[in-house]
């Protein structure tokens, strides 16, 4: 396959899957659920073959009182008494919540991808970007979870539990990746049409690659020096593109200002567009642009069917350069 | 002897029960000829191309983003021309005879043949090109 910069040269991982995890927090939800299964199991097995035992009248009945008392009240006061206790003593080694001694980054759901916002830890500016969470490993990460129009919730599996994004109200999650990889997310509360197709993936990162990744990030986009970039520059502006998307070092938006749609910075950086729905490269660019609704029925970018197509091309390989 | 090969077509596909065995040969040799021809009846033939590869291929770069391909699953927008029976066409490109080399010159870089176009040339490879093409032929 072609050569790419940055994620889009890994393969990206299968469907998330609570059954894999790459961290703490989920290895213990892993095991409780694991425990809890085999329990409820067990209990299930037992109750079948006491029925079966029952209807075929050859054994000797017990007395009822030895029934209610043994069956009703000891046993489930006793199973659930040590499942109770095991469940308290391992939900207590989950991550305390909360941002103390933690990266804070911010991430917002919105109809139908993510906004992650980061701090520059040189200029102590914030970096928007879209649809990829990226963080260091082996290190408490706090998200502060809000959502810009409907109820969403963060999910990723691999890594810790849900948390609903309530729009007006701030939620927090803190996650960490034990080793670097790439952990598919997923919106976990209907949230309209393309609820499905709003997906992101955490990017766990060693700190120094993390470093170096977020110093890129934080630079705005360059002039490119190539005349069919400069084209595609172009064409982002005639097209009217920055109404909703902001590219830095060209069409700053307003500090705190909403966007509507992502901010397009390092868009070619990124291994996907549209929230997980393709890979990034021109050809899925252009098909974006040209008619999103074909990938995305309902989503609130317009189409461009009146696009000439050395524009339309123009721009896709300007949105692609920019890693 | 050529002279006689239209006559006995014409007995053979009458009568082919009670044709000899020679002019039945001749008329095998024949349509096989017609078939090895360019303007034959079985798809052009991509030299290298693997289909299976190529439908690999064109899941993965995804180009149901603009077109209809049948078994391949992804979006079918109609951004760009359906693909269902492109591998019948006689012209791709809107004029652009249907032949493999050019089938794999265009999927390579659409601009270089027609200027206009909207489809972008994805820096494919030649072999992934030549996969790619391969599978489309199939679909007619």
């Amino acid at each position: 396959m072609r050569v790419q910069e940055g994620v889009a040269d890994t393969p990206l991982p299968p469907l998330q899957s609570v059954l894999h995890h790459g961290g703490g927090d989920a290895a213990v939800i892993g095991e409780l659920a694991w425990g809890m299964t085999a329990a409820g199991t067990l209990i299930f097995i037992a109750v079948m073959v006491l029925l079966a035992l029952s209807l075929r009248g050859h054994v000797r009945p017990l007395s009822p009182k030895l029934w209610i008392a043994g069956a009703g009240v000891a046993f489930p006061v006793v199973v659930l008494s040590i499942l109770l206790g095991w469940s308290t003593w391992r939900s207590a080694e989950l991550r305390p919540q909360g941002s103390n001694d933690a990266l804070a980054i911010s991430v917002t759901g919105k109809m139908w991808w993510w906004e992650v916002r980061y701090r520059d830890p040189a200029s102590g500016r914030e970096i928007a970007a879209a649809n990829e969470i990226h963080i260091p490993v082996g290190k408490n990460v706090y998200l502060g979870l809000n959502a810009a129009d409907v109820i969403h919730s963060l999910w990723i599996p691999a890594l810790a539990g849900k948390r609903d994004m309530i729009p007006g109200r701030v939620t927090g999650l803190t996650l960490r990746a034990d080793k670097p990889g790439i952990y598919r997310g997923q919106c976990a509360e209907y949230c309209g049409i393309q609820h499905a197709r709003m997906a992101l993936h955490v990017v766990a990162h060693p700190q120094a690659e993390y470093d170096a990744w977020l110093a890129s990030q934080a630079q705005p986009a360059l002039q490119p020096a190539d005349p069919a970039l400069q084209r595609g520059r172009a064409a982002f502006l005639d097209q009217r593109c920055q109404t909703c998307h902001t590219i830095r070092g060209m069409t700053e938006g307003q500090p705190g200002q909403q966007s509507l749609g992502p901010d397009l910075t390092h868009v070619g950086s990124r291994a996907q567009i549209a929230a997980g729905t393709l890979r990034t490269h021109q050809g899925t660019l252009a098909g974006w642009i040209a008619d999103p609704h074909a990938a995305k029925p309902g989503v609130y970018m317009p189409a461009s069917p009146d696009i000439d197509g050395a524009s339309l091309r123009a721009l896709a390989a300007y949105l692609e350069s920019l890693k | 002897m050529i002279s006689t090969v239209p006559s006995l077509i014409t007995r053979s596909s009458i009568h082919h029960r009670a044709a000899p065995a020679l002019p039945a040969a001749l008329l095998v040799a024949l349509l096989a000829g017609c078939g090895q021809g360019g303007g034959g009846l079985g798809p052009p033939h991509v030299r290298g191309g693997d289909i299976d590869t190529g439908k690999r291929l064109i899941t993965q770069y995804q180009c149901t983003t603009c077109h209809v391909i049948p078994k391949v699953p992804g979006p079918n927008g109609e951004s760009g021309p359906s693909l269902e029976h492109v591998g019948r066409l006689s012209y791709i490109a809107g004029g652009i005879p249907n032949q493999a080399d050019n089938m794999v010159a265009w999927l390579r870089d659409p601009p270089a043949l027609k200027p206009g176009t909207r489809m972008p040339s994805m820096g494919l490879s030649e072999q992934e090109a030549r996969h790619m093409a391969a599978y489309l032929y199939t679909l007619r």
